[in-house]
């Protein structure tokens, strides 16, 4: 029941906040908070009574019993659908990076939004309730149902709350994941349809169709439909062209899930979905993936170069980075995975603070346009310093998360393939320009003239803590990532195990 | 005819008792507020009588085959229909005239559509079609105000009149070949007949599909459809969407199956190429329409068109298991696509009013601030047309895509995704401008009280909902009809 509490409290929670606005303009953002605070207590209590958690076993992929948690309630038994939860080491991690980030994304909502707070905040709370669900469903139906009503809240956040062209920032985003999340319903009716005319039994479930025995053409084009609705999720070149506008558009808060957590389900997909399931198609695959990936690397990096935009540009970036997490996922071995792992966790952290500086920035100076900033660090030096830390640490400086989780994928994909890490290397050299670049036209050069009248205000104390937060935790990835790799790794190798077995050499 | 005949005839017979009851009220004392009682009594008079005549399922005489997929049809029919009346109460009282007559027209109409829904021979289809058909012509022109509504009621009656001779003359055809005119008579000679006179047979039961495909609004007979939803009241428009288009389908779909129509390939090969430019064109041309109404006309052609997905996929159906799929497909598809229309009606119908300036995009910004019931309504209707989970649509987008995929009719499958990722844009239009928050829009117009209305829309919006959200209960329900 701990994972349909989960995301029953912070979909109850949000109607509460939408509630809680009849008693105050500020009620909304302190139910908000408390509500995502008791989430993560509540997991922490649970997990604290789980013995098992100290020492993990690798789980077998195809026996829910040997997995952290399980639970299973029959929902639509005309078609084998059922509500499938489960918990393994990965998604466990996901679901604590959700949930941190999620509290994060509602202090950033603090003074951000000063228009229906209380519906805003109760659709951070809905998309967070989504977001949970994609990282827990085992089922393939509620897993695409999750995956697809997450979006209704987050088009709202844009729609409403975002900047000067929200309309068609948000429609872009809805329209692009939309398009692609059909691609994968049919892919997935085809795969449960197989799987039925093998085994007479209709069944969603993850367990179920793991070894669904299909011709490799067949699996070619379902494994083809999960690629492309992750891909554009992630966001993989040259799928990519709805995050600039929705990144850019979205409200601060938007910004930091869009770019922290609904990424990354793109990711969780891929490792959980889209290779498992099509072990030899994805094999046949992984050039063509690592190409794109590759793409993405150098591609992203270019264009963020290029931009003006302070957000656009860190969204840009965030497509750079994402494409090394495809490198990670097609690589498969285990450095490599654990690279992209790592990767998400670390970059959710990162580009969600570039982000709040961004939308700080904003409030402050009404424009994102780095054109007319500079200089910012002698009236901001608190916020300059912060700025600072998290760009070197998108940049990859050694002892941050970042790079941890870039290196590791450069190692493993080197096994699979040296020319493309040649070129991925390039990857982390561009990332280096584009960052400090940035960093310098806003916060180093002359100070821009039209500042010099009125006083900026600097980080305040909230400001502060929610950044020395995620600083703590990109030092403590950089510094000792042991945990996470180690709560990561039984999963990917008991993943490596099943595929290796899926496939002939 | 004996009395467990009678029996099965109940839905009927309550129609037309309300019929009687209004006219002879009306030679009595002329009173709108009563005869509007007495039609929403003989609705629900009805629904109950659809219920008791579940236990005479049977044929009666050769005209009308009264089942419980029929009578499950009927029901939902007159509930639509009920539900319109109740819109068009507050629509109607609004201009303050006598207007008894309409509801003896909305009786007669659903008389005809349930006629329809049960017909087994092609005379009493055309009864049923006409019936319902000549009503609607009367309703559609109602008011007696403004060019629109007349327009429209001339482009419908003179389309319409076309359609009915394309009928006709199908009918004479396939008469012809085969020498019979029930639906099952015409199945049992298929073969026969099609060994011997395969052109007559093919044109004539081509020109039947024409005939119907017109009331449909199936590409290419589509061209009425947006001035007709437009021009018409919006209850009424409703009526037209809902209960007109459903019966001719339940109605197609029987004459499909029974003549055994699938087994012409040529005929299966129209209707594929009728259904993808249904599917496509209908997205496409509702994606620069600004008028809700046109809009909501633009998606029943492309909506029409993924139901035709499943009637094709009966051809090539090998087991029972897969006929039951369809036959469960075509029944939840079409009881999602009734419900969400009348969800969006039900606020389009309270919003717009007759005023045709206020179906416009514009009309609708900033509703979530100033109406958050019709908002929530609008909303979840659109979701449900696009096919977003938790919503009756998509339930039934699922079936459709489950039954492509088991029939491998790939073709299909690429225009109904292809149709449904175009559909997202112009649904998603009417959800923006309805969020917008500009201050102008939400300080000028204050919120409106809650009314009689919202109470419709939020039965309507829960039962799309549930339908969504908890299918199993009706797909039982289905799979025993």
């Amino acid at each position: 029941m701990l994972m349909v509490n989960l995301i029953l409290i912070l979909l109850v929670g949000g109607v509460l906040a939408m509630l809680s606005e009849r008693l105050g303009e500020t009620m909304p953002r302190k139910v908000a908070l408390a509500v995502v605070l008791v989430d993560i207590v509540y997991l922490l209590s649970q997990l604290s009574a789980m013995p098992q958690l100290t020492q993990l076993q690798a789980p077998v992929p195809d026996d829910p019993s040997t997995w952290l948690m399980h639970f299973k309630a029959q929902w639509i038994p005309a078609f084998g659908i059922n509500i499938e939860f489960a918990l393994d080491g990965i998604s466990l991690l996901m679901v604590m990076l959700t949930l941190v980030l999620g509290a994060i994304a509602v202090s950033s909502s603090w003074t951000d939004v000063t228009t229906k707070q209380g519906f805003f905040e109760a659709n951070l709370l809905w998309t967070l309730a989504g977001v949970l669900g994609v990282f827990m469903a085992l089922d393939l139906f509620l897993f695409f149902l999750f995956w697809e009503v997450m979006l209704i809240p987050m088009y709202f956040m844009i729609a409403i709350w975002g900047h000067e062209n929200r309309g068609y920032a948000a429609m872009k985003f809805f329209i692009f994941t939309q398009a692609s999340g059909l691609l994968m319903l049919v892919a997935t009716l085809a795969l449960v349809a197989v799987n039925q005319n093998a085994t007479g039994v209709w069944s969603f479930s993850y367990f179920d169709l793991l070894h669904t025995s299909m011709s490799g053409q067949t699996a070619h084009w379902l494994m083809l439909g999960f690629f492309v609705a992750f891909v554009v999720k992630l966001p993989g070149f040259p799928f990519h062209t709805w995050l600039p506008d929705a990144h850019t558009q979205a409200p601060t808060a938007g910004s930091v899930i869009l770019a922290g957590i609904l990424l990354k389900t793109g990711a969780y997909g891929l490792i959980r979905f889209a290779v498992p399931l099509f072990p030899q198609a994805a094999l046949d695959f992984s050039f063509v993936a690592m190409l794109l990936g590759v793409a993405g690397v150098v591609y992203g990096a270019v264009l963020a170069f290029a931009q003006t935009d302070f957000k656009r540009l860190v969204a840009y970036s965030s497509v750079s980075h994402m494409g090394f997490v495809l490198l990670g996922v097609y690589a498969w071995n285990e450095l490599a995975l654990q690279g992209a792992v790592m990767q998400m966790v670390a970059h959710g952290f990162s580009t969600a603070a570039l982000f709040m500086i961004a939308g700080s920035l904003q409030e402050r100076l009404h424009t994102r346009d780095m054109r007319e900033m500079g200089g910012l660090w002698q009236q901001m030096p608190r916020m300059g310093a912060v700025a600072m830390f998290f760009v070197v640490a998108s940049l990859g400086l050694p002892g941050l998360g970042n790079f941890v989780a870039e290196f590791l994928v450069l190692l493993g994909l080197f096994q699979a393939n040296p020319w493309m890490t040649a070129v991925a290397a390039l990857g982390l050299i561009t990332g280096a320009i584009y960052s400090l670049i940035l960093m310098q036209r806003s916060f180093q050069g002359e100070p821009n003239a039209r500042y010099d009248s009125h006083r900026l205000v600097d980080f305040a104390g909230r400001e502060m803590f929610t950044m020395t937060v995620m600083m703590v935790a990109l030092v403590a990835l950089g510094l000792y990532p042991q945990p996470v790799l180690d709560m990561a790794q039984p999963v990917l190798q008991s993943l490596l195990e099943l595929t290796s077995a899926g496939v002939t050499p | 005819m004996n009395s467990s005949q009678m029996m099965a005839l109940m839905p009927i017979l309550m129609l037309s008792l309300t019929a009687v009851v209004l006219m002879i009220q009306a030679s009595i004392k002329r009173d709108q507020n009563v005869a509007w009682w007495i039609t929403a009594a003989g609705f629900l008079l009805t629904i109950w009588g659809a219920g008791y005549a579940r236990d005479f399922t049977q044929s009666v005489t050769i005209l009308l085959d009264v089942d419980d997929w029929g009578l499950f049809f009927s029901t939902l029919i007159v509930f639509a229909s009920l539900v319109s009346l109740i819109l068009s109460r507050e629509s109607f009282s609004r201009e303050g005239e006598r207007k008894e007559e309409y509801y003896l027209l909305l009786v007669l109409s659903v008389l005809g559509a349930v006629i329809l829904i049960q017909s087994s021979h092609m005379a009493s289809l055309l009864l049923g079609m006409e019936l319902m058909g000549v009503a609607l012509y009367a309703m559609i022109a109602f008011p007696e105000k403004g060019e629109l509504p007349l327009e429209a009621a001339i482009k419908y009656l003179v389309l319409s009149a076309c359609a009915s001779a394309m009928l006709l003359f199908g009918f004479a055809l396939v008469y012809a070949a085969t020498g019979d005119l029930t639906y099952a008579g015409i199945g049992a000679e298929v073969d026969v007949a099609y060994g011997r006179e395969p052109l007559v047979l093919v044109a004539g039961s081509a020109m039947i599909l024409a005939g119907l495909g017109f009331k449909l609004s199936v590409v290419p007979f589509h061209m009425w459809t947006p001035d007709v939803y437009q021009g018409a009241p919006t209850p009424v428009t409703a009526f037209l969407a809902t209960v007109s288009k459903g019966a001719v389908f339940v109605a197609l779909s029987r004459f499909y199956l029974e003549a055994e129509l699938y087994q012409y390939d040529t005929l299966i090969a129209a209707l594929s190429v009728v259904a993808v430019t249904s599917m496509l064109a209908g997205n496409w041309l509702a994606l620069r329409q600004n008028n809700i109404k046109r809009l909501l006309a633009y998606s029943s052609i492309a909506h029409f068109g993924y139901l035709l997905v499943a009637l094709i996929a009966i051809s090539i159906a090998q087991s029972i298991a897969q006929a039951q799929l369809i036959s469960d497909a075509v029944t939840f598809y079409l009881t999602a696509y009734i419900l969400t229309t009348l969800a969006a009606f039900a606020v389009v119908a309270q919003l717009s009013g007759e005023d045709d300036g206020k179906s416009m995009i514009g009309a609708y910004d900033g509703l979530f601030w100033r109406h958050p019931v019709q908002a929530l309504g609008l909303t979840v209707a659109l979701l449900s047309f696009a096919g977003i989970p938790l919503t009756a649509g998509f339930i039934g987008k699922f079936y459709l895509i489950n039954v492509a995929i088991e029939s491998q009719l790939w073709f299909l499958l690429v225009a109904l995704v292809l149709g449904s990722a175009i559909g997202i844009y112009y649904y998603l239009r009417f959800i923006f401008a309805m969020s917008k928050t500009s201050a102008t829009i939400v300080k000028t117009q204050p919120k409106a009280a809650f009314s009689g209305q919202d109470v419709v829309s939020i039965v309507l919006l829960t039962l799309v909902l549930a339908l969504g959200s908890w299918p199993q209960p009706f797909i039982e329900f289905a799979g025993r009809l």
